[in-house]
């Protein structure tokens, strides 16, 4: 039962590993910037994920008490990490795409992005 | 084994810092930058709580949890100045 | 009577958050924190209620337990499969994309948590809502068929919290 035990942590670990090492070998080897975004999602998901999973099975199993507050990193990530890549897709809207780059908007015409710098005067940084 | 597995996964994250280090460095754009520093924030969150189940302690907890924080403050501040040039309007 | 117990949990589950994170972050199981948990689960919802004017109302709490499960099912498979892309196959072979996935949801809680759940699954990352929040932008990865990612969202997440918040 033991073997068991530790099979299943250090399989957690070893994925989890894989994932966090594979999602920032896409930082560098994705040449567009929108496509290096999706490498941080991995790293979040299973690649915290699977470490956090192996500190709750080792404290749970191994030393006998239940130590659930790994979860709380885990559900900070999943509120956090959308909220960053939206930020980070924006400024990328804002800075590099023109309105006749993207999809069409629909009823709606414009992406909210551009459609605030019709109305607001937005500083331009592109120069910088 | 865990001993093993926890080396394996030390030497996983500690190349992705390495790599998300060379992505700093060599990056074209200020968005890249950012999103290289948030990929690092994350893995060292994972880092500290592998270190937390190497040791058998608890008191790292606390510690990635305020990175997560911080990390999340700070990239959001990045991208706002980049986005409008300002934080606090 | 009811009415009573409304002004003093006026908002229920956030007081059952509230205690639920306060004894993990205490991390011991005791009546202890259980119980400052619980004081701090009433006297917060009750003092920031004027900033909740009109909170979600959630419906359906099976479908909420099943769409977190096909939500944690989907970052599995889609890391996977965003692990072979990025490490098999050569960039010049990729089809990134930017798709239009035209909303039905109307409240801002359930846009978010769609938003989230399409950045959270690896290989999906929403970028922009549109002017008057009807059209999410979302870019993908590797797309070589579009609209087969744009079905597969709004059959898989948007119905399932159509049925949850509306």
């Amino acid at each position: 039962m033991g073997f068991i035990i530790e099979l299943l942590i250090a399989f957690f670990l070893i994925v989890s590993g894989i994932f966090g090492v594979v999602g920032s070998y896409g930082m560098i080897k994705l040449k567009d910037p929108m496509s290096r975004l999706h490498a941080p999602t991995k790293a979040t998901t299973l690649g915290v994920g699977g470490v956090l999973l192996a500190s709750i099975c080792h404290s749970v199993l191994i030393e006998e008490h239940l130590s659930l507050h790994e979860l709380l990193i885990t559900l900070f990530l999943f509120l956090t990490a959308p909220i960053t890549a939206l930020f980070i897709a924006k400024w990328h809207i804002h800075r590099h795409e023109k309105p006749s780059d993207l999809p069409d908007a629909g009823e709606d015409e414009l992406w909210a992005t551009h459609a605030v710098e019709q109305v607001e005067d937005v500083p331009d940084h592109s120069k910088s | 084994m865990i001993y093993y597995a926890i080396l394996f996964a030390f030497a996983c994250f500690g190349a992705a810092i390495m790599m998300c280090l060379w992505r700093i460095i060599t990056a074209d754009g200020v968005g890249t930058r950012v999103l290289a520093l948030d990929t690092m924030v994350i893995n060292t969150i994972a880092l500290l709580i592998l270190y937390g189940l190497n040791l058998g302690t608890e008191v790292f907890f606390e510690s990635a949890m305020i990175i997560a924080m911080l990390g999340f403050v700070s990239t959001v501040a990045y991208a706002r100045f980049m986005l409008r040039g300002n934080i606090i309007e | 009577m009811i009415r009573l117990l409304h002004r003093i949990f006026p908002h229920p589950h956030l007081t059952l958050l509230l205690t639920i994170v306060w004894v993990l972050l205490a991390n011991n199981m005791t009546l202890n924190s259980l119980v400052f948990g619980l004081i701090l689960g009433i006297i917060i919802p009750f003092i920031t209620q004027p900033y909740w004017p009109d909170r979600p109302k959630l419906r359906n709490w099976p479908m909420v337990v099943e769409y977190i499960l096909v939500v944690l099912w989907d970052i599995v498979v889609a890391n996977v499969t965003v692990a072979r892309v990025i490490l098999f196959k050569r960039d010049a072979d990729r089809q990134p994309a930017w798709i239009c996935v035209p909303l039905e949801l109307r409240t801002p809680e359930a846009i978010t948590v769609l938003a989230g759940t399409i950045t959270m699954t690896p290989g999906t990352v929403s970028s922009d809502l549109s002017a008057q929040g009807h059209n999410l932008l979302v870019h993908c990865l590797d797309a070589p068929d579009p609209d087969a990612v744009r079905d597969q969202i709004k059959s898989r997440y948007e119905r399932r919290l159509k049925e949850i918040f509306e």
